[in-house]
């Protein structure tokens, strides 16, 4: 443990990719584009220190999602994702 | 199920300061009442919104460390080159308004209806979103076995001590270790020292338990207890982690 984790995890895209999607993502399943690593969005790594967000892959770090956000809209890359699979409520 | 929803918008909600707690000398635990709370699940978190004259704005997510009730607590760690958490740590007063939006979150969170095992393990601030599991439990009346692992650095940065003592010592499938990692209060008979396989090993169920898992702390903290976890034989499917990045003691 020396070096400097600065990264934390994707339980925090919680509030901002809720603001996209008007649903928890965190629990939705997504898969890598490069190493085909299926996790929840909440395992990814998530730097935020930059301006806007972006998540990496735990297994193999490539870029999973960015998100940005400016006055009055959202710019949501997902082009590092094959899919994300989303727990829908029965009746939907 | 009512009250712990994860769908449609969130909103900002302006709530107010009815309580501060200190918990050690750089945490506190802000008590707030929510008006139009729709409730929420231990793990969740809020975002909370200073907003400067200028209209300057800075937001920051806080775990949840009170159970579902009538108010909601928060217990904020002061960072030192923080620019959210001295505010509310050192200037926040009783009968403040609070801007938060919540509780977010879907999968780091214990459903009190789940029937099997728990293991919990908290470093530093870590401890709070399993505080509030702890405190669920503890307010359902609840049955399941949970154990709860807490690193901290030492005495004076223990969060909960009283209420962790209290409830540890009712005998009612709680169980409390405390891993000291730099300095023990006088008497301490375990090691000193950070969480290391053989220590861990000793403190969790064997892994054929598979007990449904939680580990919250810095990111450090948690990337070590997770592979060690691992090893130990546990499944990963089985380990839900949460990072606080590079500090949070």
């Amino acid at each position: 443990m020396t070096e400097p984790m600065l990264w934390t995890d994707g339980n925090a895209l919680g509030g901002p990719l809720r603001d996209v999607f008007m649903m928890d993502i965190t629990a939705a399943t997504g898969r890598c584009v490069t190493c085909g690593r299926t996790d929840p969005i909440a395992q990814a790594r998530l730097f935020d220190h930059a301006p806007g967000m972006v998540a990496r892959c735990s297994n193999c770090d490539q870029v999973l999602l960015r998100l940005v956000r400016a006055p009055g809209r959202a710019w949501l890359d997902l082009q590092g994702l094959a899919f994300l699979q989303v727990a829908m409520p029965e009746d939907v | 199920m009512a009250g712990t929803t994860v769908l449609g918008r969130l909103t900002w909600r302006a709530a107010q300061v009815v309580g501060l707690r200190d918990e050690s000398p750089t945490a506190r635990t802000l008590v707030l009442d929510v008006p139009s709370w729709p409730g929420h699940l231990p793990g969740q978190h809020v975002d909370v919104r200073l907003t400067a004259e200028d209209g300057y704005s800075a937001q920051r997510s806080y775990s949840i460390a009170s159970a579902p009730g009538s108010r909601l607590e928060l217990t904020v760690q002061r960072l030192a080159d923080g620019e959210v958490s001295p505010y509310l740590t050192e200037e926040l007063h009783e009968g403040d308004p609070l801007e938060l939006r919540g509780p977010i979150g879907g999968w780091f969170v214990w459903r009190p209806e789940a029937q099997e095992p728990v293991l919990l393990i908290g470093g530093g601030s870590g401890v709070v979103p399993l505080m509030a599991m702890v405190r669920t439990r503890r307010a359902n009346g609840g049955a399941v076995p949970m154990r709860l692992v807490y690193s901290t650095r030492e005495p004076d940065t223990l969060l909960y001590r009283d209420e962790l003592a209290r409830l540890g010592e009712r005998d009612d499938g709680l169980r409390v270790d405390l891993v000291y990692t730099r300095r023990a209060p006088q008497g301490w008979t375990d090691p000193v020292g950070r969480l290391g396989a053989a220590r861990l090993a000793a403190l969790t169920p064997r892994a054929g338990d598979q007990p449904a898992s939680f580990v919250c702390g810095p990111t450090g903290f948690v990337e070590s207890v997770a592979n060690l976890l691992i090893d130990q034989g546990y499944r990963p499917e089985r380990i839900k982690t949460e990072r606080f990045g590079p500090t949070g003691n």
